[in-house]
């Protein structure tokens, strides 16, 4: 079974909520809904207070090449526009919207739960329809994307590799749409192989999710140039870089995109919000997160609308645990953690992940013994250890040499440094001085 | 409730791997060539090694808790490795003032002076043991004969009277002295642990089996042992072939002195040598080279020692020459 061979760590999977089933959430009573859930240009702000909503409704567009629509996730009365703390920590502009009883959805959107397998759709119109229902990866990356259709002169896209890994521990939310809404995913794979003008996809998931793999390999026959790969369990598996090197032997060389090998990486998730936008029409207003932690009384898969508020959820499994320590946004290898569940589930949010005292305390960091496990474990064949003295000693120069560019703040190398060196902390501190200093070096 | 919840950066989960597991297994693993020297030694064995291992303990806690006045930090098993591998690596016939001044020099000088765990350039237990052989030539290569020498037990060392008869050459001061002819080679005894020499590097069995337990927990990797294995093999091979009349075979000095234990115990010390694989491989390449250069070309019958504190002085070079190979740094032909 294939996987791929520099580094890799194997974490306990913990992935408890892999067997519940997908739940529809309430809608909530009030919405928060930040314009700045994707990378790049916060969009724009197209309504003001007391303004009347309806689901779908467009309410902030994007502003810029890089950036994306902002649509109503709910029917209402636009309370105010403010500024909030989401779940970065960082207070960024926010629509926030008092629900209305009865939902009444924008014209056009099929709110059905027909399957639609015609795919009409013309290239450009796929383009156009990602960009209008405000799609971006969701992933983790939040990258727009419709600008991955968008192919530069020159560049040939050979394979549309999905990201069925899931390599998260904890996370299931990828597990359970490729299970619950198998077909709907593999026609928005077609959709964007279209869009892309390619003849060939590889959906790559790894081998703890067999049951996911027979259900989409039953149903590749009716689907033309799509296949269905099982890989080897290795955490950092979903990494773009690695499922490529896993799927197809190609490495995206350093500091390019997986154009460079002919590539483009959509996570399944995405592919079924492209289902939606071009065959429904409907606009990227809710998404499935998975709440989970191994103090909480049960945990779930929940089909929830933006703006939702993260206490909800948890109130949803049971309430905060007694003993909880630490609340993180997103799996455990790459998550955020947050300081309060009063922040709103966004494009981006997979899961929420409640971990109890024991398991958020913390070890002193100790000298560091030169055992080279980061080295080993490392999945970009950096030498964590130097990046990290090159980070403290402010040192963005000999950090670059070194390759710190190329992290891909996996944390494999903190997980198993056994002197529990903080290293991912202060390579992201090198990364961020190194890249004052292209900037200031470019400006030049 | 909100403000006992931990902030901090991602990753928010950890392996649990610790600097106690390492080196706790390093001692795990020297257990089956320890109980080698015990029943080839006696109790001449046992005393080396408490005295050994509890003067690296002590020494290390005075200076943590007197000269640097910082945390004591004794308890982690670095000092008790050190301690064990000063005591592998000397007669058992060592007077017990001539160890404790080995254990002070292994840690005072090999490990503390340069800032304790961690910032070591040498091997420390090799530091110790080569002060202890060039200020005491004649106790460091006075070699008590294995079985032979465990009823004249004394806390100070060998009783005179006895020495004579109970001590002989090892096999590759025989080798020095009166050339390959001399040597019956005698592998199953060699393996085994049945010659004079050092306390714990008597068995090879004893130290591969020790050393393939610490590649199974994964506390060090294969490529230090076998490049210094197999250059150490080809070099003397070389030799061999050239004049089989003036060189030992390779096997000879494979399964003779402290090979087994310098590949295996105190090549891979973390410290000391390189970080990346390709570092490690010409680590132990060099290391190899330099035993048997030492063994054959030198007024000294053995290398390991000299050849590793060689290399560990290369190592920060190695480390600057070979950079691992970085994921998508070649472009695509």
């Amino acid at each position: 079974m294939k996987t791929f061979k520099l580094g890799g760590i194997h974490p306990a999977e913990n992935k408890m909520a892999a067997s519940q089933p997908i739940e529809e959430f309430p809608l909530p009573k009030q919405g928060i809904i930040p314009v700045s859930q994707h990378l790049g240009a916060p969009a724009k702000v197209l309504v003001k207070r007391g303004d009347q909503v309806k689901t779908g409704q467009l309410v902030a567009e994007t502003a810029g090449f890089i950036s994306a629509n902002v649509h109503s996730p709910y029917t209402g009365k636009v309370k105010k526009i403010d500024h909030v703390i989401d779940a970065s920590g960082y207070r960024h502009q926010a629509i926030i919207i008092d629900v209305a009883e009865n939902e009444e959805w924008e014209e056009g959107i099929d709110t059905s739960g027909d399957i639609i397998r015609q795919v009409t759709a013309e290239p450009n119109e796929i383009t156009e329809k990602m960009k209008a229902k405000g799609i971006v990866g969701l992933g983790g990356a939040t990258f727009p994307s419709h600008v991955k259709l968008m192919v530069p002169e020159g560049k040939k896209v050979e394979y549309l590799i999905i990201n069925g890994v899931e390599c998260e521990p904890y996370l299931t939310n990828d597990h359970r749409l490729m299970l619950e809404k198998a077909e709907e995913m593999m026609i928005g794979v077609s959709i964007l192989m279209k869009g892309l003008g390619v003849n060939k996809a590889i959906i790559g998931i790894e081998n703890n999710k067999m049951d996911a793999v027979e259900k989409l390999q039953s149903l590749v026959k009716d689907f033309d140039g799509i296949s269905v790969e099982p890989l080897k369990v290795k955490y950092p598996q979903g990494g773009e870089k690695q499922l490529i090197k896993a799927l197809i032997n190609r490495e995206v060389p350093s500091g390019k995109l997986p154009l460079e090998v002919g590539c483009v990486v959509n996570n399944v998730a995405t592919a079924y919000a492209v289902y939606e936008a071009v065959q429904k029409n409907k606009p990227l207003i809710d998404r499935i997160v998975t709440v989970t932690g191994k103090s909480l009384k049960k945990t779930a898969n929940l089909k929830v609308r933006i703006g939702t508020k993260f206490s909800e959820l948890v109130e949803y499994v049971g309430g905060l645990p007694e003993d909880t320590g630490k609340i993180v946004a997103g799996g455990p290898m790459t998550g955020k953690a947050i300081t309060s569940l009063d922040v709103p589930v966004i494009k981006g949010t997979a899961g929420i992940l409640i971990m109890n005292k024991k398991e958020a305390r913390q070890a002193e960091p100790r000298t560091c013994i030169r055992c080279a496990k980061c080295t080993e474990v490392c999945p970009q064949g950096l030498e964590p250890f130097l990046l990290h003295q090159f980070g403290e000693l402010q040192k963005p120069e000999d950090a670059e040499v070194n390759g710190i560019m190329d992290c891909i703040e996996c944390g494999s190398c903190n997980y198993t440094c056994p002197s529990n060196r903080p290293l991912l902390e202060y390579i992201r501190y090198g990364k961020a001085q190194t890249n004052e200093m292209i900037r200031n070096r470019k400006q030049k | 409730m909100n403000n006992q919840l931990t902030i901090s950066s991602s990753p928010h989960v950890h392996g649990n791997w610790t600097i106690e597991k390492a080196m706790y297994g390093v001692v795990l693993a020297m257990i089956p060539a320890m109980l080698v020297s015990f029943y080839m030694f006696g109790l001449g064995a046992l005393r080396v090694m408490l005295i050994s291992v509890i003067a690296c303990l002590a020494i290390e806690y005075i200076i943590q808790k007197y000269l640097i006045k910082g945390p004591v930090t004794i308890t982690d098993g670095s000092a008790i490795v050190t301690g064990i591998l000063l005591a592998f690596n000397v007669p058992t016939s060592i007077p017990t003032w001539m160890l404790i001044a080995g254990a002070i020099v292994a840690i005072g000088m090999g490990k503390m002076s340069f800032g304790g765990l961690g910032k070591n350039p040498f091997n420390p237990a090799l530091v110790g043991r080569v002060f202890m052989l060039i200020s005491f030539p004649a106790a460091m290569t006075t070699w008590p004969k294995p079985i032979m020498s465990r009823q004249y037990f004394s806390f100070s060392g060998l009783d005179e009277k006895v020495m004579d008869s109970i001590t002989g050459p090892t096999p590759l001061g025989i080798l020095q002295e009166q050339g390959p002819g001399a040597v019956t080679p005698d592998y199953v005894n060699h393996l085994l642990g049945s010659m004079s020499g050092s306390m714990g590097e008597i068995s090879a069995i004893a130290l591969i089996l020790g050393g393939v337990y610490m590649l199974v927990r994964k506390i060090i990797t294969w490529h230090i042992p076998v490049s210094y294995l197999l250059s150490s093999f080809l070099f003397a091979g070389i030799l061999w072939l050239v004049d089989p009349t003036q060189y030992a075979d390779p096997l000879f000095h494979m399964v003779t002195g402290g090979l087994m234990l310098g590949v295996f115990f105190m090549a891979t010390d973390y410290v000391s040598s390189p970080m990346s694989k390709k570092g490690m491989l010409i680590f132990g390449f060099g290391t190899g080279v330099l035993t048997i250069l030492i063994r054959v070309f030198t007024p000294y019958p053995e290398g390991v020692s000299f050849a590793i504190l060689l290399m560990n002085a290369f190592t920060p070079l190695i480390n600057s020459y070979t950079k691992p190979k970085r994921f998508g740094e070649k472009l695509p032909a």
